[in-house]
């Protein structure tokens, strides 16, 4: 056992433990993370190897990079005592290689003078390989961390947490920039943010060997996201139109844009209330961001009317066609409530999902009066992950639950019974509103 | 829309649901409008995925896709296979994954037995809206 510390991105920070979380559990690494702190960028973890360091994070878009620790301390004197102590007998095996030092500060900098004070304050180390700038064999890096000042007095910073270690790995956060929505070909209104896209398919699960299904597929950010992974992905929508794009810019032109076509399976056109995946067939994990209504009238089949359909007989033209086989038809659709779709989600989810398969859903709530009582359950599903991004007066959640095994007993709930979830406002008319309060609340 | 995809798609008219016939959707009737279309698409080989996607493939239902789209070659019985990269498995898997993948139905149609409803597939996408009358 051996400890490393694992940088981390100052960004979406609480989606990070759940990241790493994920990934251990796909990696089989065994790791404690609870120490991780959403105010610090620094994670310390114990881990068997090397080789766990590396799978940790080999897929990591919130960690951006991991390090065999060497010696910590709050001062750099406390940090040469631990390193001397902790490695002596490291420093031979690293004698004769080619090298360089890097030093990273948090909440505080330090000016050249300094850098090249500290790197040489390791000369005990007695590194006799050749230092080199670009791809050496080893790069040793001090990691700092400053305390925030409660008054800002520049000059008389304190060190919070200074550690020296051996760089293992990089992490995939590079990869944010490959998929970035500007460059791809082809988008909508609703193409999800490829980093968040990205972390979502890490929750998820997807990896080589697996299939992945969004429901809400749009133009396919997710399933393409989930493919990059290695998945092979399956999307459907009700709106035609996204899923077909034009002949020269869709789905597929995406995935052969980023050079995996091999990765798609299909995308087909559906109603979600309304799906033709067979009952008894079975996905890895269900990777979706459902339509709230905002970018996206929330329709499913039906009509607003339905005494136009009473007598259940196809509609005929004066040219004695039936309508719904002519190839421009367009069926009736009806409003739906969002609250109702996430209960269909967790509802097909529990039915479709393999055991441990993983459910990954994206929700927008209001801040003004966010409560747990707004996260829709199953009896079969366990919420795994709440993770939040927050915008002024809404935020959007990644809601990740996980398929509970089926012990040969099937307890999924008949399509009539739905979790105790109060419905009050719909979202989608608080956000028009502004957020304001109503007379009604006031 | 490939043969996989066929192999997990039924009727989506609800009073269908308990019926037996509304799985698998048919091929055996075209309409002269839209005529069968199949093409060959190059896949990378992954004998991970057909290992894992066979067991939830539907036999007998595989084998009356692959016969109305006019393939007759498939074992009667769904093999069992323990070693994706046994040697000797392999040529089934590579059979299994041209089969399953690599065979796209560009246009055609697919009927329901139960209720004789008709899916359209073009441009690779098969469209499962219904039309008013169909919907509860």
């Amino acid at each position: 056992m051996k400890e490393y510390l694992i940088l981390l991105a100052q960004k979406h920070e609480s989606f990070r433990k759940a990241e790493l979380e994920a990934l251990a559990e796909l990696e089989h690494v065994a790791v404690d993370l609870s120490q991780h702190d959403e105010n610090v960028p620094l994670l310390y973890v114990t881990l068997d190897s090397e080789e766990a360091a590396r799978k940790l994070i080999r897929r990591s878009i919130l960690a951006r990079s991991i390090f065999e620790v060497w010696g910590r301390g709050n001062s750099l004197d406390s940090l040469h005592e631990d390193v001397k102590q902790r490695t002596s007998h490291l420093w031979p095996e690293y004698k004769h290689v080619s090298f360089k030092f890097d030093i990273i500060s948090y909440q505080g900098s330090r000016t050249k003078e300094e850098q090249r004070e500290i790197v040489e304050s390791f000369s005990y180390v007695d590194f006799e390989g050749p230092i080199r700038m670009k791809d050496p064999d080893e790069i040793f890096t001090i990691v700092e961390q400053y305390k925030t000042p409660l008054l800002p007095v520049s000059g008389c910073r304190e060190v919070k947490d200074i550690c020296f270690g051996r760089f293992i790995a990089r992490s995939q956060r590079d990869i944010i920039d490959k998929y970035d929505l500007k460059k791809r070909k082809y988008i909508g209104t609703t193409s999800f943010d490829a980093e968040l896209a990205l972390i979502s398919s890490n929750i998820g699960l997807a990896a080589p060997g697996k299939i992945v299904y969004d429901p809400f597929a749009g133009t396919g950010s997710f399933l393409v996201a989930a493919s990059h992974f290695g998945a092979m992905a399956l999307g459907s929508d009700i709106d035609g139109r996204q899923i077909r794009g034009t002949a020269r810019s869709n789905i597929t032109t995406n995935y052969y844009q980023y050079h995996m076509e091999s990765q798609f399976l299909d995308t087909f056109v559906c109603d979600f209330t309304h799906n033709p995946i067979r009952p008894s067939f079975r996905v890895d994990a269900i990777i979706c961001d459902p339509p709230y209504g905002v970018r996206e009238g929330l329709k499913v089949l039906g009509s607003k009317n339905p005494e136009r359909y009473a007598d259940k007989l196809p509609t005929k033209l004066e040219t004695g066609d039936l309508s719904h086989l002519r190839p421009d038809y367009i069926p009736p659709k009806k409003p739906y409530h969002f609250d109702a779709l996430l209960d269909d989600l967790l509802f097909f989810a529990a039915a479709h999902l393999v055991d441990n398969g993983r459910l990954c859903c994206w929700m927008p709530t209001a801040n003004e009066d966010y409560g747990d009582r707004q996260i829709p359950t199953h009896p079969d599903l366990t919420l795994m992950s709440n993770c939040v991004q927050e915008f002024n007066k809404w935020s959007r959640r990644l809601l990740t639950y996980s398929r509970l095994p089926r012990d040969g007993s099937t307890t999924t709930l008949p399509p009539t019974a739905r979790s105790t979830r109060i419905y009050t406002e719909q979202f989608r008319d608080k956000y028009f509103r502004g957020f304001a309060k109503t007379k009604d609340n006031e | 829309m490939k043969i996989l995809t066929a192999n997990f798609v039924q009727c989506t008219v609800k009073a269908c649901g308990s019926s037996p016939d509304c799985f698998p959707l048919h091929f055996d009737q075209q309409t002269p409008d839209l005529p069968l279309e199949l093409a060959h698409e190059d896949v990378d080989f992954s004998p991970e995925f057909i290992c894992n996607v066979l067991p939830r493939i539907e036999w007998p239902a595989l084998l009356t896709t692959a016969r109305e789209l006019g393939n007759t070659q498939l074992p009667p019985a769904k093999p069992e296979i323990e070693n994706p990269s046994a040697p000797e498995n392999e040529q089934l898997l590579r059979d299994l994954h041209t089969l399953l993948l690599e065979t796209q139905i560009i246009q055609g149609s697919m009927r329901c037995a139960n209720c004789g409803h008709i899916y359209f597939i073009r441009d690779s996408i098969p469209n499962f809206l219904l039309p008013g009358h169909l919907v509860q």
